[in-house]
């Protein structure tokens, strides 16, 4: 029998999609990526531990054209499933103690070789199944990054596709 | 809309609502025969549904927990995608209804002996249900047929088709969709929107939630009763069955009585209830002196190609599954497989396609062809694959569910001739990418299974099977099946049409043998 992995099934229901309740509580801690470019705030996660998990969703899912702000959102759901759910919160700190303690310097420090090399030594442990899963099933059902993709996403409220191009492709061969 | 009391044992009560549960709820109750319909999912309106994968999944899909095992639990964490709503996977489907060719209800004759595959004719052949089809294509309103226009082909289509004409093929269309190309029944032609799998929000496609149960409430006839997952089927000592026991809305147990029970919950959910309903009379299951509930399980042999095209194709732009090519679909042993298969267009969205092209897939190789999506070209591949009598739904020894029954398992491998139809589906697949220059072509396993069929199989000898050819139960005369459970072979088309083509066969018979006091 199998039951492995975080599926949809399972990621949904942590409310891993309800991110945006996740934001902006009393408590909240804020976080600043390393680069300064833009901040978020957490409920469940230290900083260090957000900014760790930031690092390691863009080392699985990297896009260069995408900002972190991007994976800030994947973040927020991990945020959210941790403050839900103490073993996922403790499975989340624990897997970035253990990417820390791999070369003895923190993950955020390793450089960007560095910080793959970590991502692939843990390659198929919870901890890795769990960050991943949710980054890829958060990250790409962002509308805000379908742009990058050519994706145009729902098209019911622009009455389909029938009038927009649905079969306006130019370039195939005529036999 | 009619009330029935629960101790009324004159109705008929169908327990499931969807493609099976729904057309014969329709069928009986537009010929004046009264029926309770039991469904375990809500029902919601057009007005419920939106253009978002996530979203609708959690919204209608049918999450309860099963366990898995064998080939089946290689790729994905669920073995199936069903539905849990009324309307069962009538709401979430692509919508593709070819017929059976008349070969397929004559596999073991055809095929001849294959080891491992517990292969059996069909009791009926395409000239019974020939008729059927017919009236479920006008049921449905399928495009292509009855002088229906074909929807006309998107950008993803015309990719399938021009490369498939490179690679010699002939027949390819737009299909035979359960989809408007023009307005029919009361509901709007298609606008080319996309999300057709994730429900249609306009209702172009067909669906039972809203072209069939509407029909079978206004006859007055009917009632619906949602959210009413049923748990046991109680029989006499005569052995009939006397009624439907159930967890209703506010979560009290009922006991619907009936004079027929007919059983459409889809093809883990049908054996598991018939499993659930064992007593001191049949000790292996409801209906199961063959010993053939829950085996044979089917799920056609599938899996996808992907093709990252030299130039944008907009995959995503208009309806999914409106492109087919037939040329395969025939049996022609040169192959090296028995059987055939059928290729079809298929997109995904951005929001699940990096998820479930590759499952667990990550690191930049993977997301620089994902930084392609707007040059992807997609096809499913759908084909016959071979019943085993080890490929089975059982109860899980240790697992229960919140109702405390056991939850279901289910078990497939791959047959030898699934792998090799497999791998030359693949072949042709990329081919007719690469005839265009594709940069790239992906192999995609089989996603979660939505086709299920099998577990109740129909057989012209009690001993093959567990219903005869009109459905109905060689061991209990007031008990039907009315799903894709009951197929005793799966053809390689998409199953839908056959199903309804199946239940309108079996409400006329039904309705006749009501009529003449046999049942």
């Amino acid at each position: 029998m199998s039951q492995t992995g975080v599926n949809r099934r399972q990621f949904l229901h942590k409310g891993g999609l309800a991110v945006a309740t996740a934001a902006a509580m009393a408590s909240a801690m804020t976080v600043i990526d390393p680069d300064a470019a833009w901040s978020m705030t957490t409920k469940a996660l230290a900083p260090e531990t957000a900014q760790a998990l930031l690092r390691m969703s863009r080392a699985l899912y990297p896009h260069d054209m995408l900002a972190d702000v991007y994976y800030g959102k994947v973040v927020e759901a991990l945020d959210a499933g941790a403050d839900d759910d103490k073993l996922f919160n403790d499975l989340l700190n624990d897997g970035v103690a253990g990417l820390n303690a791999i070369n003895g310097i923190p993950f955020i420090d390793l450089s960007r070789g560095g910080q793959l090399a970590a991502v692939i030594s843990i390659e198929g442990s919870e901890f890795f199944v769990a960050v991943r899963d949710t980054t890829v099933w958060t990250l790409y059902a962002n509308p805000l990054i379908w742009r990058y993709f050519g994706y145009e996403g729902p098209s019911a409220e622009h009455g389909g596709y029938l009038e927009r191009g649905f079969d306006d492709i130019a370039w195939l061969p005529k036999a | 809309m009619a009330i029935f009391d629960k101790n009324d044992d004159s109705v008929v009560v169908v327990i499931g609502s969807g493609a099976g549960g729904g057309t014969l709820s329709r069928e009986l109750t537009q010929k004046g025969i009264n029926v309770v319909c039991l469904e375990a999912g809500k029902r919601y309106t057009l007005a419920d549904f939106r253009n978002d994968d996530n979203y609708m999944f959690e919204l209608v899909s049918w999450l309860d927990p099963m366990s898995q095992s064998g080939d089946i639990a290689k790729h994905r964490a669920t073995p199936l995608w069903t539905c849990k709503t009324v309307g069962g996977t009538t709401v979430h489907w692509a919508g593709n209804c070819p017929r059976f060719q008349p070969h397929e209800f004559k596999a073991k004759t055809t095929y001849g002996g294959l080891p491992g595959a517990n292969l059996l004719d069909w009791p009926i052949g395409y000239d019974d249900l020939a008729p059927y089809y017919e009236r479920a294509e006008t049921a449905m309103g399928i495009a292509g047929r009855g002088g229906r226009p074909q929807l006309p082909g998107n950008n993803n289509f015309m990719v399938m088709q021009a490369g498939a004409k490179r690679v010699g093929y002939r027949k390819i269309h737009t299909g035979y969709m359960a989809i408007n190309s023009e307005p029919y029944d009361d509901r709007p032609a298609c606008r080319q929107i996309g999300f057709c799998m994730q429900t249609c929000v306009i209702g172009a496609k067909w669906s039972t939630l809203y072209a069939d149960i509407p029909k079978a409430e206004a006859t007055g006839k009917f009632e619906l009763r949602p959210e009413s997952m049923v748990l046991k089927i109680n029989h006499n000592a005569d052995g009939k069955v006397t009624g439907a026991v159930y967890v209703d809305a506010e979560g009290n147990r009922q006991e619907q009585k009936a004079r027929v029970v007919a059983v459409a919950g889809n093809s883990i959910e049908t054996p598991r209830l018939l499993f659930n309903s064992e007593s001191a009379q049949f000790p292996d299951g409801l209906a199961n002196s063959s010993g053939q509930v829950g085996r044979n399980y089917m799920r056609h042999t599938t899996g996808s190609v992907f093709g990252i095209m030299p130039k944008p194709v907009n995959w995503h732009r208009g309806t999914q599954m409106a492109g087919l090519v037939e040329d395969e679909a025939g049996h022609v042993p040169d192959r090296g497989f028995a059987g055939g298969y059928y290729l079809e267009t298929l997109p995904l969205g951005l929001a699940i396609a990096p998820a479930v092209t590759l499952p667990g897939a990550w690191g930049r190789d993977y997301t620089a062809k994902m930084e392609k999506y707007d040059h992807f070209a997609g096809m499913w591949i759908c084909g016959e694959d071979m019943p085993q009598e080890s490929n089975r739904i059982t109860l899980n020894d240790t697992e229960r569910d919140q109702y405390g029954l056991p939850i279901p398992h289910v078990h497939f491998d791959d047959h030898q001739n699934d792998k090799a139809m497999r791998n030359h589906a693949y072949k042709q697949g990329r081919a007719v990418y690469e005839s265009l220059g594709a940069t790239d072509a992906i192999e995609v396993p089989p996603f979660s299974s939505g086709h299920n069929m099998g577990t109740s199989r129909m057989s012209e000898k009690p001993q093959d099977g567990v219903v005869n050819q009109w459905g109905q139960s060689h061991d209990v005369a007031n008990l039907f099946i009315s799903d894709g459970s009951v197929f005793t072979t799966g053809a390689a088309c998409n199953p839908t049409l056959t199903i309804v083509a199946l239940a309108i066969r079996q409400a006329d018979y039904l309705a006749d043998q009501m009529a003449k006091n046999e049942i």
